[in-house]
C-alpha cells in the first residue's frame, strides 16, 4: 500500500493518536501541523478498522500479484492462436477459448498489468500535476494565480470523455504509455482546483507565518509545511483518478481506439463484440473481462469511500452507533 | 449582472479554447492523419466544401494564421463542411441535424426521470436514516459507480434480448417500418428505447440519490431542522418544507449541468444499442476517419456542456445569493 501516499517528510515516531480531525476530500479545514508520517499511520490503522478498505485494499493487492507474475498462474501465451476456436470451459482452458483459438484464462490474466499500470499512472501522475499547479496558483497568487486557475477552469469544463476520444483518433492504436499520458492529460484539472482550494485556506495561517518568520524558502514552506496537510486530499485524488483511468482506458480500448494487439481487458471487450460473442454463444468472452474491470474500479472505489467515511463522521452508517440513537419524533 | 457578465466571459474564452484545440490537435499529431485522409477524398467534395475543410485541416496554399482565421470564420457561420466517408458529399451539419433529435429525446428524457426519481430516494433514503432503503442504496451505488456504462448495456443486451427475446437491442426502430406519425411506428420507436434508457437510468441514478441524501443528512442536522421539530411539525412537513428544499441545491445545480451531458453524454450506450443518436455518429466518425464531422460533433457536445454550466452557475446565483460573491 505504499504507493497510496506519498510519504510526507517523517519525524520519529510518537505515540498516541493526535485528536485532529482529518478531513479528506472536504471542504473542512484541517488543523495545522498534521504531518504525512502521521497521517500515514493512521491511515494504516484505518484500513484494517474499516470493513469497506479491507475489501478494497485486498482487491487490490491480489490484482497487484497477478500483474507482477502472470506466468505463475496462466501458463498459456495469451496471444498465440494456437488452439480449437471458441472452445467452451474446461479443465485446459478454464475460460474456453476466443474466436480466434487464444487461451481466454491466459488473456484474463495477462491483462491485468496493462489496466493496473494505467490506473497507477494516471492516478500518480495526475495527482502530482494538479498538486504542482493547484498548489503554485494558491502560493503564488496575483497574476500567476489568474493564469493557472484559467487554465484549469477551462480544462475542467471541456467534456473529458469525447475529448479523449478525439485525440486518440488521431493516434491510431494508443499503446499503455500513449494512454497514460492522454488520460491523464484530460482529467488532473478537477483535483488542481481542489488542491488550490485547500492551498488558498491555508495561506495565512499561524504555522506558514511562523515558517516565513523562519526565513524558510518558499520551496520549503510548500514541500514540507503545505504539501503534508494535503495528504488525505491527495490520497483522494490518486484513488479517483485510478478509478477513472480505468473507465476512460477501458471504454477507449473497447471502442477499438486502443491498440488492439495489446492484451487487456479492454481490447478482450473489442475483439468479443466485433465477433459477437452474444450471438454466437461465448457470453463469457464479454462477461468475465468486465468483471475484472468491476473489481478493479470497486478497489479503489471502495477504499475511496472508506477515506471519506474516516474522515466525515457523519457519512458513516448509522448502525455502528445504534445504541445511542435518539428517537426522532414522529 | 457583474457575475453573469464575468460568467459570460469565461464561457466565450472556453469556447475559444475549444475551437484553437479542436484546430491544432490534427497539426500537432505525428504525420497529420487527417490531411491524408483529407487529400483522399478531396475529389468528391463540392467547391465550397473544400475550402472550409482545406482551412480546418491545413491542405491549401494558405498561412496557418490566415488558416485559423478562416476556420474561426467557418465555424462562426456554421459552416463545417462535408463528410468525407460516412455519408460522403453531404454536408456535416445535415447529418447531425439527423441524428441530434433521437439523442435528445432517448438521454433527454431518461436525464429528467433519473433526477426526479434519484432526489425522491435520497430524501426518503436521508429521512430514515438506517432504514432498508438507505442500508441498500449506498453499497449498490458503490458498485454502480464502478461499472463501465458499456458493459451494463451489454449485459442488459444478454438478458433482455439475447436470452429471453423481450425487447430489441439493435437500431432506433425496426428498419422495415416506415416512420411516421402512427401508433405501430411509435410503439417500436419506444421498445427500442426501453433497454437503452433503463441502462442509462441505472448508471446515472446513484449520484443524485447519495448527493441528496448526503446533503440532506447535513441539513437535518440545522438547528431550523431542530427548531422545527420542537415545534411539533408534522414529520412530513419538516421533511419537504425544512430540510429538502433547503438541501435540494447542489441537485438543482447538478441538474443544469447534466441537462448539458445530454447530447454526448451517452456515447458509448449509444454505441453498443445501436441508436443513431449523436454518440453513435461520433463513433463512426472517428471508425471511418472521417474528421469534419468529428470535430463537428465534439464542438457540439462541447458547446452544450458550456451553456449548460453558464445556466447552472446563473441559476444558483439567483436561488442562493450566497454563491455570488464568491470567487
Amino acid at each position: 500500500m505504499a504507493t497510496l501516499a506519498p510519504g510526507g517528510p517523517g519525524g520519529a515516531s510518537e505515540p498516541g493518536q493526535p485528536t485532529i480531525a482529518l478531513t479528506p476530500g472536504g471542504g473542512l479545514m484541517p488543523q495545522g501541523g498534521i504531518t504525512g508520517a502521521r497521517s500515514l499511520r493512521r491511515m494504516t490503522r484505518a484500513i484494517r478498522s474499516n470493513g469497506k478498505a479491507t475489501v478494497g485494499a485486498g482487491l487490490l493487492v491480489l490484482f497487484g500479484l497477478v500483474a507482477l507474475f502472470p506466468g505463475v498462474i496462466a501458463h498459456d501465451d495469451p496471444s498465440a492462436e494456437i488452439y480449437g476456436r471458441a472452445l467452451g470451459p474446461s479443465a485446459q482452458h478454464l475460460l474456453g477459448t476466443t474466436a480466434f483459438g487464444q487461451d481466454m484464462f491466459a488473456q484474463v490474466i495477462y491483462g491485468t498489468r496493462p489496466v493496473l499500470l494505467i490506473a497507477l499512472g494516471v492516478g500518480l501522475s495526475a495527482t502530482i500535476i494538479a498538486m504542482l499547479i493547484g498548489v503554485a496558483a494558491a502560493y503564488l497568487g496575483g497574476a500567476w494565480d489568474g493564469v493557472l486557475s484559467l487554465f484549469t477552469d477551462v480544462l475542467l469544463v471541456i467534456p473529458a470523455f469525447p475529448l479523449l476520444i478525439v485525440i486518440a483518433s488521431y493516434l491510431h492504436g494508443a499503446s499503455t504509455l500513449v494512454l497514460i499520458a492522454v488520460v491523464t492529460a484530460v482529467s488532473w484539472s478537477y483535483t488542481a482546483r481542489q488542491l488550490r482550494a485547500q492551498a488558498l485556506s491555508l495561506r495565512n495561517r499561524d504555522f506558514l507565518e511562523a515558517a516565513r518568520v523562519r526565513g524558510e524558502r518558499s520551496i520549503y514552506i510548500i514541500l514540507v509545511e503545505i504539501i503534508p496537510t494535503m495528504t488525505s486530499l491527495l490520497v483522494a485524488s490518486f484513488l479517483t483518478n485510478a478509478l477513472y483511468a480505468v473507465l476512460f482506458s477501458s471504454s477507449l480500448q473497447f471502442i477499438g481506439l486502443g491498440n488492439p494487439n495489446t492484451v487487456s481487458w479492454g481490447t478482450m471487450l473489442y475483439w468479443a463484440e466485433n465477433n459477437e460473442a452474444f450471438q454466437t454463444g461465448q457470453a463469457i468472452w464479454i462477461i468475465v473481462p468486465g468483471l475484472c474491470i468491476v473489481a478493479l474500479g470497486a478497489a479503489f472505489a471502495l477504499l475511496n469511500y472508506a477515506f471519506d467515511e474516516i474522515g466525515n463522521p457523519a457519512l458513516r452508517p448509522v448502525r455502528s452507533i445504534r445504541g445511542k440513537r435518539v428517537k426522532r419524533p414522529r | 449582472m457583474r457575475f453573469v457578465l464575468r460568467r459570460l466571459g469565461f464561457f466565450v474564452l472556453t469556447l475559444w479554447a475549444a475551437l484553437t484545440l479542436n484546430f491544432f490537435l490534427p497539426r500537432l499529431m505525428p504525420g497529420n492523419p487527417a490531411l491524408a485522409m483529407v487529400a483522399n477524398h478531396r475529389g468528391s467534395l463540392s467547391p465550397q466544401a473544400l475550402k472550409v475543410i482545406e482551412a480546418q485541416f491545413g491542405l491549401g496554399h494558405q498561412g496557418i494564421a490566415a488558416q485559423y482565421f478562416s476556420y474561426l470564420g467557418n465555424v462562426a457561420t456554421f459552416k463545417f463542411g462535408e463528410s468525407l466517408t460516412t455519408q460522403p458529399g453531404v454536408s456535416v451539419g445535415r447529418i447531425v441535424l439527423d441524428a441530434i433529435p433521437w439523442t435528445l429525446a432517448l438521454v433527454g428524457l431518461t436525464t429528467i426521470l433519473a433526477f426526479v426519481l434519484g432526489t425522491t430516494i435520497g430524501i426518503l433514503g436521508a429521512w430514515r436514516r438506517g432504514g432498508r432503503l438507505d442500508s441498500i442504496m449506498p453499497p449498490i451505488f458503490v458498485i454502480m459507480t464502478v461499472i463501465p456504462y458499456f458493459w451494463i448495456g451489454l449485459i442488459l443486451i444478454l438478458v433482455f434480448g439475447v436470452k429471453l427475446h423481450w425487447l430489441p437491442y439493435f437500431f432506433t426502430y425496426n428498419i422495415t417500418l416506415t416512420p411516421g406519425l402512427n401508433l405501430a411506428f411509435i410503439g417500436n420507436v419506444l421498445e427500442h428505447a426501453i433497454l437503452p434508457s433503463f441502462t442509462l437510468l441505472i448508471t446515472t441514478i446513484g449520484t443524485w440519490i447519495l448527493t441528496m441524501r448526503n446533503t440532506m443528512i447535513t441539513t437535518l442536522a440545522e438547528d431550523y431542522v431542530r427548531m422545527a421539530r420542537a415545534k411539533g411539525l408534522s414529520g412530513h412537513r419538516i421533511m419537504l418544507d425544512y430540510a429538502a428544499r433547503n438541501a435540494i441545491l447542489p441537485n438543482l445545480t447538478g441538474f443544469a449541468m447534466s441537462l448539458g451531458f445530454v447530447v454526448g453524454g451517452a456515447i458509448l450506450i449509444e454505441l453498443v444499442f445501436n441508436y443513431e443518436g449523436v454518440g453513435w455518429l461520433l463513433l463512426q466518425a472517428v471508425n471511418n476517419n472521417d474528421y469534419p464531422l468529428e470535430q463537428a460533433l465534439f464542438l457540439l457536445i462541447t458547446g452544450t456542456v458550456l451553456l449548460a454550466i453558464l445556466i447552472a452557475d446563473v441559476v444558483t446565483a439567483m436561488l442562493d445569493p450566497r454563491t455570488r460573491g464568491a470567487r
